[in-house]
């Protein structure tokens, strides 16, 4: 995936309003423009923006079927960002995992300085 | 509104102060997260962060020691970060006793169009576990809904 695409399929989905579209979507198979608006509280002109934003990311299609257009949810492509973000969230775990490691042998190291030597201090307690 | 990507959290066995200069110090940072860092750790400074042959530029935000860091970066594009074209990377650094920090950190993407209040407290509450849950949970409803 490019990050130009990367960039379209966050802010695509960014947006609560085309969330609502795409969980009727994905839960009820190809569903054409007025019976989604029929469902979500914003209007028929405000489904169909959502649609093209959605359609450019990649996230749905659509085909005709007689005077109606159906859309649908590209399961390939959803699979492919769910993916991306389970890869995201990975490498900041390694990220964190590191830092964890460096600050805990650093801080190691400085009380290692900071407390006398017992065998070379030479104070009975 | 930034659109929250992704958020992750460690706990770590070390003062905050300690976390800190790990997270902030360039010769530390190139330990865990760029090849090459080079950045002054200050508000609004202009640095560099090298990934092998590739890299980017880097725009300081916050500088709030030892609780608050964040940078923009604009990977893998290259061009200059701002608000729009780029990731918004936060850390939170809260103390939990003397010898122990909470780490937390998120990478945002672009800011959206102003909304209500009560739809970003939403939209907060909604995605605590960030887009990976929202989209797994979408991409396992279609599953079911299409076996094959």
């Amino acid at each position: 995936m490019t990050a130009q695409a990367d960039d379209e399929l966050w802010s695509a989905i960014a947006d609560p309003s085309r969330r609502r579209v795409l969980d009727l979507l994905v839960s009820n198979g190809d569903l054409s423009a007025s019976w989604l608006a029929g469902r979500v509280p914003f209007s028929r002109q405000a489904v169909s923006k959502h649609l093209v934003v959605l359609e450019r990311a990649g996230l749905v299609s659509r085909r005709k079927q007689g005077r109606e257009v159906l859309y649908r949810v590209e399961a390939d492509r959803l699979g492919q960002a769910a993916r991306a973000m389970t890869d995201l969230a990975a490498q900041w775990d390694r990220r964190l995992a590191a830092i964890k490691r460096l600050a805990e042998a650093a801080h190691a190291e400085a009380k290692k300085k900071r407390s006398p030597n017992p065998t070379r201090g030479g104070r009975q307690s | 509104m930034p659109s929250l990507v992704i958020e992750r959290e460690v706990l770590i066995e070390a003062p905050v102060e300690v976390v800190w200069r790990t997270i902030t110090e360039p010769d530390q940072m190139s330990q865990w997260f760029a090849d090459r860092v080079e950045l002054v750790v200050e508000p609004g400074a202009h640095g560099y962060m090298g990934f092998g042959d590739q890299g980017g530029p880097v725009v300081v935000e916050t500088v709030d020691p030892p609780t608050r860091f964040s940078f923009r970066w604009n990977h893998p594009h290259g061009e200059e970060p701002v608000a729009g074209n780029s990731m918004l990377v936060e850390f939170t650094l809260t103390p939990e006793g003397d010898e122990r920090t909470r780490l937390r950190v998120s990478e945002s993407g672009h800011e959206l169009l102003a909304w209500p209040d009560a739809e970003k407290e939403r939209y907060a509450d909604e995605h605590r576990g960030g887009w990976a849950e929202y989209l797994d949970r979408l991409a396992s409803v279609l599953a079911e809904h299409r076996p094959g």
